[in-house]
């Protein structure tokens, strides 16, 4: 496999665009990394784009028809949470096998007024199970996975909603986050309970976004970069859901995560000692505390004294192992196509001190991490070193 | 015919095929020879080992369990009748199953989980919809051993 390098990253700020259309959104974002890179639609050979809800209706092909039919193959990728992170992975691979030399990734997504509880299904709803054999939604699965930490481990409310406060002041930063308020512990938790033990604060909101990335080999990259220093991708991870007793029952989102990040670290070479910036998938606070195990920030069951010491802060804050400097999907919002591909531009603003990322800057960050789960379930972690 | 077979079918439905109903209601399950369970019926092989489904046995499932983990579900669908807990119960033939905890206050949950790890729990049925033909359907709950 060969060596592959992000040239070029481009992102709108997260929030709702109900005038534009998801082609729009994807074709603004693509605009912005085309332009970051240096190249132009036609220097583009291949295009993996990442959407959800129109994930039958070709939004790869319209947001070609919006900045330029150059006849390119284009995948449209459909990975659930996990879109976007999955399509820059169909990028990577394009280059990486020796087939093309520059590939773009978009991540898009429009979600209206539509929350995180997902969708009910056809058929006769009397026998719609939803809160008949308790619930399948997002807040219940994420819920229990903290309160499994809790059954394990002692983990309080308390730290849950530590994470919250922290995600809420990183994303004061960040001009591309949807919401920028801080919180305060009480503020996180008083707020109403949406499903215990998450609160309001600790739920990510939904939004509207779009994010791309422009993907090279070394000989374009040489073409290109013009002196500037790219990332590279040292390691692209795929991991669906493998046998566990429960997973059918209540999805396990731990055992999957646990073998991407494996993968990834052997893959890349590094482990997490080396990684400056994590921005992991905190589509819940619960989610955030169980992966800072399952990617080894900390050891098992220290999650909570993690918190406590201000693991997870930016230095400014005078934290360490920095988690979600963005401000994460708590603030940022959670366009679920998008999702993948944004917290990616995240990683490389560090790496390449990106005036984007100015206020926030991890410094002299040589390696970062992008973690994404999709439920149902699929896990992606990008690890990005300069 | 046509009034005899809808009399005859009249009788009341399981929300899911695998809550048996009759005088005892209980769950059924499928087991591999791996000793995997499964709850649905129409499944063409196991997802742990691979071996198809003539390596399946029925295996009717215990009344009792115990409560693994929880959480308490504050907001859901318009209809859904909020709050109320959702469980996932151990059953001693080693599956897992989803359904309501009742019987149970949330307050007292929220403010002390402990209290639901572990918690012997014991199946029961209710009606809890009516179908577009009719018909009574029937879930199955969990509440504290009594
Ligand atoms: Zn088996």
């Amino acid at each position: 496999m060969r060596n592959v390098y992000v040239l070029g990253t481009g992102m709108i700020k997260f929030g709702r665009y109900p005038e534009k259309t998801v082609p729009e959104l994807g074709g603004e974002a693509a605009l912005i990394a085309l332009k970051d890179a240096g190249v132009t639609i036609k220097d583009i050979e291949m295009f993996a784009c990442g959407n959800l809800y129109q994930s039958n209706a070709m939004v790869g092909q319209r947001i070609l028809q919006q900045i330029g039919q150059t006849g390119i193959p284009v995948i449209n990728v459909s990975n659930a949470c996990a879109t976007g992170s999955t399509a820059f992975r169909e990028a990577y691979f394009s280059i990486a096998s020796g087939m093309y030399d520059m590939a773009m990734a978009v991540g898009v997504e429009q979600m209206g007024k539509q929350g995180l509880l997902g969708g009910t299904g056809g058929g006769d709803p009397a026998y719609s199970t939803e809160g008949k054999l308790g619930s399948g939604l997002m807040p219940a699965v994420f819920g229990q996975a903290g309160i499994e930490h809790m059954r394990k481990y002692g983990t309080k409310l308390e730290h849950f909603a530590k994470i919250s406060v922290k995600s809420h002041k990183h994303a004061t930063k960040n001009p591309f986050s949807q919401y920028r308020n801080e919180v305060t512990l009480e503020d996180v938790m008083n707020a109403r309970m949406v499903g215990y033990p998450n609160t309001l604060y600790m739920c990510c909101p939904t939004g509207d976004g779009a994010a791309a990335a422009i993907l090279v080999s070394e000989d374009k990259l040489k073409q290109f970069a013009g002196g500037r220093k790219r990332p590279r991708i040292a390691a692209s991870v795929l991991t669906s859901d493998p046998y566990t007793d429960r997973d059918l029952t209540l999805p396990d989102v731990n055992t999957l995560t646990r073998r991407a990040s494996k993968l990834a670290y052997e893959k890349a070479g590094v482990g997490p000692k080396d990684i400056a910036l994590t921005e992991l998938h905190d589509c819940f606070a619960t989610a955030e505390l169980v992966h800072y195990e399952n990617l080894g920030l900390c050891g098992d069951g220290e999650a909570g004294e993690f918190i406590d010491k201000k693991g997870g802060c930016h230095p400014d804050l005078g934290g360490f192992a920095p988690v979600n400097v963005s401000g994460g999907l708590l603030s940022k919002g959670h366009p679920l196509g998008a999702t993948g591909v944004a917290n990616i531009c995240e990683v490389v603003w560090h790496l390449t001190q990106d005036e984007r990322a100015k206020d926030r800057q991890i410094p002299n960050a040589k390696a970062g991490q992008a973690h994404v789960i999709g439920l149902g379930s699929a896990c992606t972690i990008n690890i990005l070193t300069i | 015919m046509a009034e005899q077979a809808q009399a005859a079918d009249s009788g009341p439905r399981p929300i899911v095929p695998f809550l048996k109903l009759g005088p005892n209601p209980h769950l059924e399950g499928l087991k591999c020879s791996c000793g995997a369970i499964f709850l649905d019926p129409k499944r063409v092989a196991c997802s742990k080992c691979g071996a198809t489904s003539d390596s399946f046995k029925p295996i009717a499932l215990s009344n009792k369990g115990k409560v693994y983990v929880f959480s308490v579900v504050h907001q859901s669908f318009p209809g859904i009748k909020t709050p109320y807990v959702t469980a996932i119960v151990d059953l001693p033939e080693g599956v897992s199953v989803r359904s309501n905890l009742i019987d149970v206050s949330h307050e007292e949950l929220q403010k002390n989980p402990k209290k639901g790890f572990d918690m012997p729990v014991e199946m029961v049925t209710s009606v809890v919809a009516k179908d577009r033909e009719g018909h009574d359907v029937v879930a199955f709950q969990f509440r504290p051993c009594k």
